[in-house]
Formats: C-alpha cells, structure tokens, sequence
C-alpha cells in the first residue's frame, strides 16, 4: 500500500493527473455551456473526434500547431451549429440528433481521414506541443513542475474555469443563458431572444469541446487514431451531471476522474493491485448514475434541458 | 411567402416516403464525398448496390449483417414507443453477446444450448435495460443519460472479462474460449454464413408489430407514450408499462448480442458490435417507429456497409462512407419528420 501513496505523489503523477484532466475540462465546460442553456448535446463524441482529426490534419500539413488548434475550434464550433441547427431552430429531439451528429462526424472523421493519408502501417505523428514553463512559479517544489511547465493548451484550460464561471454567473450573457435553460417563456418575456443564446451556447460549446480534441491529438498523442477520443465525450456528459452543471465542480469532477485514470495507468504499468483497470474506468459512470439518482430530488438539472422552445406554442 | 402550418393528420403514404426522400437526400449529399475522393459516383453506388443485393450470395451477407440491427432497431422503436429513451441498446446488445456466451462454453447438448443462450442473452439485455427503466420511475433520472452512461459500464465489464478470467492463456489475445461447436447456430444455406438467427431475426419484426398494434400491452406501451396523462386517466399503470417496455427493449436488444455470438463470430471480442445499438436509433427512425419498417430499414443499412467495403477495394473511396451515410440517415430522416408535424403554406397575396 505505502508503495502506492509514493507513486502518488511523485511529481510525475501530479503532471499525468493535469494533463488528463485538460481535455475532459474543455468537453467538460463545453457540454456545460450547451445544457446551461437547455440543449443535451451527445454530439460531444463525434464533435471531439472529427476536431481532433481537422486540427492535426491542418497542423500536419501547414506545420503550425496554432493554426491546428485554431481549425479544430472552427470545426467545433461548425458541429456545434449543425446541433444547434437541428434542435434549436428546427426542434428536434436533442438525444436523437445528438446521436446523429456524433454517427456523421465521427464517420466523417475516420473518411476524411483515410481519404488524406491513406492506410499506413504506422499513423503519421506530429512534433506536438512542447511544455512551456512559466517563469519563477514552474520552480516551487511538487507544484512547480507539476503544474506551471505543461503545455499552454494546460494553461488555458485552467484559466477556462474561472473565466466560464465568470461568464455563466456574472454577465448579461450568462444570465441570459440561465434564463433560458430554466424558464424561456420567462426569458422570452423579459426580452431575451431563446433561439439565438440557445445557439450562441451550444456553438461555444461547440468550440469548446474542438479545444479538447485539439489537445488530443496535438499536445497528448501527437496523431490521429481511430480510438484517439474512445469515449472522453460521453465521461465529459457524465462530469457535467457529477459536477451539477456548475462549472468549478464540472472541472472538479474532471480532475478526479484524471486522479482515478492516472492511478489505473500507474496500477497497470507497475503491476501493483489485482483491480482490473477497467473497474476504475467504469467508475465515473456508475458514481453519476448513482449521483443522478440522488441528486433528482432537489432536481439542479436545468428545467428546460431537452425541451425545444417554439414561441407560438403556449 | 411561405409559412409553416401545424398538422392535424398525417397522409399514409409518408410512412414510406418519407424515409424514401431522406435516404434519397443522404446519398446525394454523400455522393459529394465520393467526388472528393476522385471517383465516379455512379460508379460507386453501383458497386455498393451489386456486392450488397446483386447475387444470392450478397444477399445473405447483408441478411447476417442486417440481423443484429434488425433486433436493435425493434429494441429502440418499441422503447421509443413507450417515451423510454433507450439510448443503451448498444450495452444490452453487449451484455447479451456476454451472457449467452458464458452458456455456450458449457457442453450441452446443441439445441437446448442455443435455446438456452437465447433466453440468458434475452434476459441480460433486459436486465441492463431495467436500470435506467427503475431509476426514471422510482428516482426521476433522465433516462436518456442513464442509459447512455451504462453503454460505457457493460463494454468495461466486457473487457475486464476478456482481459482477465476470459483471456485465451494460449495465444494472450483478449478474446473469450469459443462456445461449443454444438452450439453454433445452424446455417441455413451450405455455403454461406446464413444462420439461424436470421431467420428469428425476420420472424421477430412481425411478432413485434403484432404486440404494438393488436395487444393489450402493445395498446399501454403506445398510450403510454403518446399521452401519460390520458394513460394514467384512464386506469393503466404507466410505471409498469415503463418497466414492461424496457425488459422487452433490452430483451430484444440482448438477442442482437445472442446472434452474433452463436451465429457469426462463436466468442466474444472487444468490438464484437460495431456500433450496432446506435445503428438501432437510426434503423428506428427510419421505420418510423414500425416494427415493420425495421427490416427494409436494417437491410438498406447493412447493404450500406457490406457494399461500402467493396467499393473500396473497386474505387478506392475509404469504406467510412458507410458510417458518413447512417449519421446522414439519421439527420435527414429527423428533418423529414418534420413534414408530419407540419406542412409548408403558400400565403398568397389574396390571404
């Protein structure tokens, strides 16, 4: 056991537990964003996907990982105005699309790239990010390193929370929002239009979640898989309900489940423990089932999630 | 001007051609793919179209490929039905393959064994279906969520298996033992790989149509979801008629796994389904929720897929074309169902 609290607080683990967490923080505040606003987007799998697959496809080939990061984002961004298109504007039920758009763009995703480099052996890779330290706070001990020299996609990421915080609670904007996730007659009354901050959500959670993608395959992996995103989309759909659709318990729940994935890796590569790995990966689903479960009865999922609002009908 | 209009009734005849439009709209919105790709559309549909349904042959290939869609279609159109938002056919499909399976490595004899597996696999898939049943009706759990989220659980627990007690110690490669030859679902045509399965398969869709459109329980299932309040109004217990809906989904959805197991690959592998719980939304939607519309629905889709292969290795497009195609389906046939909400107006100047 004592072999194991020192693996945990090596710094290497600390530096691991950020890095997993950056991606599922960025899908974590992007499905946030969206269901704030009252659109479930299951989208959020294939969105990460064909992102991951543009931004390293617009990296590899202009060689300027910025300018990947940049298109993954667009491409979010895009995908998150297709969801929005169909559920907001025209109404449909936002599981069913949800399902839809990730089948198209995941699908999209592995055609196009197949189409732009073909069946090799071995999948081309890129020189990805490389970690930027921070002057003077990269050189305090354990947090130092663990924290303040990752890759500036990890910085951003952290600066995300605060500033999605910021923006859901303390702007016009973000009440606006609020308003109509629980009650868009309300918000409708009061003058605010329902179909453009739906669709102003869900694109910024759009791009949000390119962000994340954009990680994957730029700062994380270096290349494109066919497994690269292999469910951090639907763990982000489980952290947005576990963190209760707030945004720093939405990054809270993120860095757990980064803390419990670290663990596994660590458990699995030293050969310690005789918990299949898997155990720990289904964790967080089955903690969200359960916490949707108790949860329910004081309800703090947004009222209108998963209802279209069509303003003639009363 | 032109002006959307609520509709009271549907015409008949949009059962059929509304799915006929979208899949219409979905190959020529995909044949700008095919061109991206540098080759002849026509071409590649035709290839598509003759390696699918163009000899006897193709025909039983897309038949086996179309049976576990046929199965996970009639799971989430009977679910769907109800307002049960089984999202989960995926595991159920799983947890079926698995449990099945595990009988099938037990020496029987042959058709007590696949009779056995059947009803194992069956009641798997409507055990993992109960779950996000009971949580929306004793917890109020958005039921969309649960199901989804459970998908994740079983193909861990899939994998924990295959990866640990299950692995084969002889060749390390994490795949379960093989169940018994005797258990192997007979094949109907010597020469192919049409099973058993198919045929149930084929006989299910009538069976369900017949449960959803002539029986009591078909009659709650359908009230139920059309209008909870007037199910409730009028004497039916529209908790149990969830919870029936979800055993007989995931039942339906565990058979899928069942098929594959006994049918087409005889053990159980990490991506022993290709998605085929999700391909069920799309083949539902197609059938517009008609268990008769299952099956021409799951066909086209299975078409899709066995002739996508082929018209990679004639023309080269890569063979995700298949996959670009059901999320199009899907998305199209959404927007078509909109046509039977409402109708487009002319509002003249005489108005």
């Amino acid at each position: 056991m004592s072999a194991v609290f020192e693996q945990i607080f090596q710094v290497g683990f600390l530096a691991a537990i950020i890095r997993i967490a950056t991606p599922l923080a960025f899908a974590t505040l992007g499905e946030m964003f969206s269901e704030r606003a009252g659109v479930l987007n299951l989208g959020i799998e294939g969105i990460m996907l064909l992102s991951a697959m543009a931004g390293f496809t617009a990296a590899s080939l202009s060689g300027s990982l910025w300018l990947g990061v940049l298109v993954a984002v667009l491409v979010g961004a895009l995908m998150g105005a297709l969801h929005a298109l169909f559920t907001v504007a025209l109404g449909l039920s936002q599981h069913v699309c949800g399902i839809g758009v990730t089948l198209f763009s995941s699908g999209l995703a592995y055609f196009l790239y197949r189409l732009i480099f073909g069946q090799q052996s071995v999948p081309p890779s890129i020189d990805g990010f490389k970690p930027a330290p921070i002057p003077l706070l990269a050189d305090i001990p354990v947090l130092g390193p663990a924290v303040f020299n990752q890759f500036t996609l990890v910085y951003l990421a952290i600066i995300a929370v605060p500033l999605a915080a910021f923006v859901l609670y303390r702007t016009p904007w973000g009440l606006s929002v609020r308003m109509v996730g629980e009650n868009p007659r309300a918000a409708d009354s009061a003058g605010v239009s329902v179909i453009d901050t739906r669709f102003q959500a869900v694109i910024l959670g759009g791009a949000l979640m390119g962000l994340a993608g954009a990680f994957l395959t730029m700062a994380q992996f270096n290349a494109f898989t066919f497994g690269v995103v292999s469910g951090r989309g639907w763990v982000a759909i489980a952290l947005v309900v576990f963190g209760r659709w707030d945004p720093w318990r939405s990054a809270g729940a993120a860095l757990l489940f980064a803390f419990v994935d670290a663990l596994q890796l660590r458990m699995q590569a030293s050969g310690l423990g005789h918990i299949p790995y898997e155990a720990f990966l289904m964790l967080p689903f089955i903690f969200t089932i359960v916490a949707m479960a108790v949860m329910s009865r004081n309800a703090v999922a947004p009222s209108a999630l998963l209802k279209p609002f069509r303003r003639e009908e009363r | 001007m032109f002006r959307l209009e609520a509709r009271t009734s549907t015409p008949a005849w949009f059962n059929l051609a509304l799915p006929l439009v979208a899949i219409a709209v979905t190959l020529v919105l995909c044949s700008g793919l095919i061109a991206v790709a540098g080759a002849g559309v026509v071409e590649a549909y035709g290839v598509m179209l003759s390696a699918s349904l163009g000899d006897s042959y193709a025909i039983t290939e897309t038949l086996v490929r179309a049976a576990p869609m046929i199965f996970t279609g009639l799971a989430v159109a009977i679910a769907f039905r109800a307002k049960f938002w089984n999202i989960g056919a995926e595991g159920q499909l799983l947890a079926g393959a698995v449990a099945s399976c595990f009988v099938g490595t037990i020496p029987m004899p042959g058709y007590l064994a696949m009779l056995l597996m059947a009803l194992v696999g069956a009641a798997a898939g409507a055990l993992v279906a109960l779950v996000p049943a009971t949580l929306r009706v004793k917890f109020k759990v958005d039921d969309v969520v649960s199901s989804l989220l459970l998908n994740s659980v079983i193909y861990y627990a899939l994998m924990a298996l295959i990866e640990g007690p299950w692995k084969d110690t002889f060749s390390g490669y994490p795949i379960s033992p093989p169940i018994e030859d005797s258990a192997n679902l007979p094949v109907l045509i010597e020469g192919t790989r049409l099973h058993l399965g198919v045929v149930v398969a084929l006989i299910a869709a009538p069976l369900c149509w017949f449960l959803i459109a002539r029986t009591t329980l078909g009659f709650r299932i359908r009230v139920t979801g059309e209008n909870p309040e007037a199910a409730r109004y009028g004497g039916i217990n529209v908790q149990r008629v969830l919870l029936s809906t979800a055993l007989l989904s995931g039942a339906l959805a565990g058979l899928a796994g069942v098929g594959e197991v006994g049918g087409v690959h005889f053990q159980v592998m990490s991506d022993i389904s290709p998605g085929y719980g999700y391909s069920g939304i799309v083949v539902a939607m197609l059938a517009r929720l008609n268990p008769l519309g299952v099956v021409p629905a799951a066909v086209f889709l299975a078409a899709v897929m066995t002739g996508a292969e082929a018209m990679s290795r004639a023309t080269g497009v890569p063979a995700f074309l298949s996959d670009v195609i059901q999320g199009t389906a899907l998305l199209a046939m959404l927007v078509a169902l909109l046509f039977t909400a409402y109708r487009i107006r002319r509002v003249g100047a005489q108005t």
